[in-house]
């Protein structure tokens, strides 16, 4: 019974943890929605292992762990694969915002040496 | 700075332009138009650098006594040293770029710059002076025929060689653009080029800023939009001779991320996203 506990205090906390970091406003919603379900999802089947039993059989799965592992598996790759993707746009836009500044700057110097000069 | 009235609704006439002159250059032989183009063509030399104060004033200073009429802009790129000082003092227009972004973004801002002061041609031309100055008439005249010319380092006169698995990169990417520009491309991967119009229209938004992607990537772009690529023959200068770094595995991992280059950028979407709209 103990690794029950276990499992069912770390989600718990988890849980938790991202609804404290939703509320302190670091944690961006759509972020968030994702890893609350999942660590619902975790503290259900932790709680009710029939749960994660019947629906294994249902699926064809022999061993319940493993229908545990999977399904981790594919969250975790969803998910590296989003984050490359927030990255790979953030970087392109502050790439964008880099030379808008330096155009810019580059636009008020021409200013103020105009102003200088008349 | 004239971007509201240039963001939209440009594509037609500079395209138009683009298209006139060539045609009227191919009608003539291709050699009358040339003096006349030059000079009347509002040209920019774009000079991408990153900690360069040592070459960056002499560089400057040869452009200037080469073609007196062009406007020099050189992108700082992050430096941490004096370039931007240094270029300013020698006469050049300075912009400077607040983290290093590598030559591809450097150029993409030379691009915007040159789209929305209206400029007409752009030349890229590398800050260590490795690029010959004298030979930037012949970029900017071959603008005439093509919407691109590339310096080429391989012609008859040339010294330059190159031996051994990076020579075999670079005949592969030269054959595999060639064969999608349907004209040759001897040297995809040289910095010494120009652009003209239409070119500056399609990089102010789409230039690859990934590694490769200023040389190899953009013209995989170009030939994929439809621009006309052209070369012309060039002398480049190199510091060191040896470079020891250029080994087997070194040449693999060039020609993987130089193939990777050309096909994402032959494969992209060149529509503008919504955030890149200027």
């Amino acid at each position: 019974m103990a690794p029950t506990i276990l499992a069912a205090i770390a989600s718990l906390f988890l849980f938790v943890f991202i609804l404290w970091l939703l509320r302190k406003g670091v944690l961006k919603e759509k972020y968030a929605v994702l890893w609350l379900l999942v660590t619902a999802f975790a503290l259900f089947f932790t709680l009710f292992p029939g749960a994660l039993r019947w629906v294994s059989d249902q699926l064809g799965v022999e061993i319940p762990s493993n229908l545990l592992f999977f399904v981790a598996l594919v969250i975790l790759v969803v998910v590296s694969i989003q984050l490359s993707y927030e990255l790979s746009r953030h970087e392109a836009r502050i790439r964008r915002l880099a030379e808008e500044i330096a155009l810019m700057k580059l636009e008020i110097k021409k200013l103020h040496s105009k102003n200088e000069s008349d | 700075m004239g971007e509201d009235s240039s963001g939209h609704g440009c594509h037609l006439p500079s395209g138009l332009e683009s298209g006139l002159s060539r045609h009227a250059s191919g009608a003539n032989g291709g050699t009358w138009t040339n003096v006349h183009l030059v000079s009347s063509r509002k040209t920019l030399v774009a000079i991408p650098a990153w900690n360069e104060e040592g070459s960056i004033a002499e560089v400057i200073g040869r452009i200037q006594l080469h073609e007196p009429d062009v406007d020099i802009l050189v992108v700082n790129d992050g430096s941490t040293d004096s370039t931007a000082l240094v270029a300013t003092e020698a006469g050049a227009i300075v912009v400077s770029l607040p983290f290093n972004v590598g030559v591809g973004g450097a150029m993409r801002t030379a691009f915007l710059y040159a789209f929305r002061e209206g400029y007409q041609a752009i030349v890229q031309v590398d800050a260590d002076g490795q690029h010959e100055p004298a030979e930037l008439h012949a970029l900017i005249a071959g603008l005439d025929q093509y919407d691109i010319v590339v310096g080429t380092r391989f012609h008859p006169n040339s010294t330059y060689n190159v031996k051994g698995p990076r020579r075999w990169a670079m005949r592969l990417l030269s054959r595999t653009l060639s064969s999608m520009a349907k004209s040759p491309i001897t040297d995809p991967t040289s910095g010494f080029r120009s652009a003209g119009t239409r070119a500056i229209q399609l990089f102010h938004r789409n230039y690859p800023a990934e590694y490769l992607g200023d040389t190899v990537g953009s013209l995989a772009i170009a030939i994929r939009t439809g621009l006309s690529v052209g070369e012309t023959p060039v002398t480049m200068y190199y510091r060191e001779v040896g470079r020891p770094s250029k080994n087997a595995v070194w040449s693999t991992l060039y020609l993987g991320r130089a193939s990777l280059a050309l096909l994402v950028n032959a494969l992209k979407r060149t529509a503008p996203r919504r955030e890149e709209e200027a």
